[in-house]
């Protein structure tokens, strides 16, 4: 073999784990609960392989699935809103702090490496009968009774932008910490305001950053099982929660396979959206 | 006026990040038998009953285990996916990249249900292979974009130089690249582990039954209700999970002073 055969052959010895990795245990599987979502659930419990469209039909026009699924997107939404308005504003502060920015940066991300279950939890302290809410409104007087704060969707939203609004703030610093502040300045000594040139100047060439976080953050919110289980009350179920009703708690592995499919094309529509305008690099650039 | 309205604003966003957490730390030391407001004193004594409690030690063992082997898999495999995508010209890297990263862009739910009921079909039950086999796939897109991410940075120079002086690539590789790239290593297999070790919703399909992890153990004990010793349960993860990547930013960065890069 001629060296440069070699060399050429190298990367992809390099690749192959990785690769057979991803398509044993993501893509195959992937095409078998496509297969999957087509057989038949029978009374006996058995599954009967064939071309049927009774899950589809079950999952694409049951309106409990589809009330789940619109509250599901509508949750994601505001999470996803809530953390750009609450993140915007702290990524801008870090990136065009004089301190030190990786500190703050640091001080930002240490949430991030906390369990998320702790992190989900941690909000009964706060917000439960007894937490530290309550307590502190009625040790002020301000309340007789506690009031019940928790299990519901707004608590839900609570918990999950708790744990999304890192992702945020992370996309976007990454996007104004690659602007050269002079743009402004130059915006400024031709005039604008500073409020001016940050709408006509800075947003604008932050914007890669909002949207990768705030796809990040949507995908990630709509995909939640937990946190409706833990800060939601018994009507606050997410799609996430019927799937897992469906295969783990039902058996009924067809519909589940169909449920999950019906997930991932909502929400691989959006990432494929936002590939198309956007690319991928962006997203990365977030991660890693 | 702007400048200290958005950094008022940056402060209540981290007062709102961290207060629920310092919350749970504060009552893991509540003296009462309730995990909740008003503290009746300053106690250990939660401590000490989950270190004497067996279903949670079981859990820690669970855990660590699976999220050193899942960190060693994902590692081996992410560094060499990797090496291959910096150090080498392939053709369709941008699409390879892309495919690697898929299992970060597909919801967990569906990974964890396609590989859930693929591996029952081929005749593999609910086991801790299942789990491990979950847990790597799920962790090592974000180990290929944390060592990417840092191999960039290792020159090639240095590589070439070995080789220049008649070192064979294997000898360049394992005198030269390897110890260089040893924080990016290491990066990665911190990475996995912390995210293996804090996974829950795929956790909750893979695992046997009888199997707890810590945060499904977490998740059954919130069934009842919070108690102190949840939060100091709490409070541990949060010093492991914390101080974990803290230390291995310091080790890392340590190594990098003392190879001079």
């Amino acid at each position: 073999m001629s060296v440069e055969k070699r060399e050429a052959r190298q990367p992809w010895i390099l690749l192959s784990p990785a690769l057979t990795a991803v398509t044993l245990l993501l893509f195959v599987p992937l095409l078998f609960i496509l297969v999957y979502s087509f057989w038949l659930r029978t009374a006996t419990g058995a599954d009967v392989a064939g071309f049927h469209l009774d899950n589809w039909e079950e999952a694409l026009t049951d309106p409990f699935y589809r009330d789940i699924l619109i509250s599901t997107l509508r949750i994601a939404a505001i999470t996803t809103v809530a953390c750009a308005l609450m993140g915007y504003p702290s990524a801008y502060f870090i990136a065009r702090s004089q301190g030190n920015k990786a500190v703050l940066l640091l001080l930002l991300m240490l949430p991030f490496w906390i369990s998320y279950i702790i992190r989900t939890m941690s909000w009964i302290n706060i917000l439960g009968v007894s937490g530290a809410l309550n307590s502190a409104l009625m040790a002020m007087g301000i309340i007789n009774e506690p009031i019940q704060m928790l299990y519901n969707e707004v608590t839900v939203i609570l918990g999950l932008v708790h744990f999304l609004l890192p992702f945020m703030i992370l996309n976007i610093f990454v996007s104004l910490d690659g602007i050269d502040t002079n743009l402004e300045n130059a915006a400024n000594s031709l005039g604008a305001t500073k409020w001016q040139a940050f709408l006509q100047v800075t947003l604008p060439l932050s914007l890669p950053g909002l949207a990768a976080g705030g796809l990040l953050c949507f995908v990630l919110g709509a995909g939640t099982y937990i946190t409706p289980l833990v800060l939601g009350g018994p009507r606050d179920a997410m799609f996430a929660n019927l799937v897992f009703e469906a295969i783990i708690t039902q058996l009924n592995w067809p519909l589940g396979s169909a449920l999950s499919l019906m997930l991932l094309a909502v929400l691989g529509a959006l990432v494929m959206i936002y590939n198309r305008y956007l690319g991928m690099a962006q997203l990365m650039k977030g991660l890693g | 006026m702007g400048w200290a309205l958005i950094r008022g604003w940056a402060v209540l966003v981290y007062i709102f990040m961290f207060l629920p957490v310092a919350v749970v730390v504060l009552l893991s030391f509540n003296a009462s038998q309730f995990g909740n407001f008003p503290m009746t004193g300053f106690s250990f004594r939660w401590f000490v009953e989950l270190a004497g409690n067996e279903a949670i030690l079981r859990a820690f063992r669970t855990s660590i285990i699976l999220g050193l082997l899942t960190a060693l898999i994902s590692t081996t495999l992410g560094v060499l996916a990797s090496l291959a995508l910096v150090r080498y010209r392939v053709p369709g890297a941008n699409a390879i990249s892309t495919l690697l990263i898929a299992p970060i862009l597909v919801p967990e739910v569906v990974l964890a249900v396609a590989l859930l009921l693929f591996l029952n079909f081929l005749g593999v039950n609910k086991s801790f292979g299942l789990l491990l086999a979950g847990h790597v796939i799920f962790t090592l897109p974000f180990v290929i974009l944390v060592v990417q991410a840092r191999l960039v940075s290792i020159k090639r120079d240095v590589e070439e130089a070995a080789m220049s002086l008649g070192a064979s690539p294997v000898q360049t590789f394992f005198q030269i690249t390897l110890p260089l790239m040893m924080p990016a290593v290491l990066a990665g297999a911190l990475f996995a582990f912390t995210i293996s070790f804090d996974d829950i919703t795929g956790t909750l399909f893979w695992k046997p039954g009888g199997v707890e992890t810590v945060p499904t153990q977490i998740f059954a004990m919130l069934r009842n209700s919070i108690s102190p010793e949840i939060n100091a349960l709490g409070t541990v993860m949060i010093v492991m999970t914390v101080g974990l990547p803290l230390l291995g930013l310091a080790i890392a960065r340590a190594m990098a002073r003392k190879s001079g890069t």
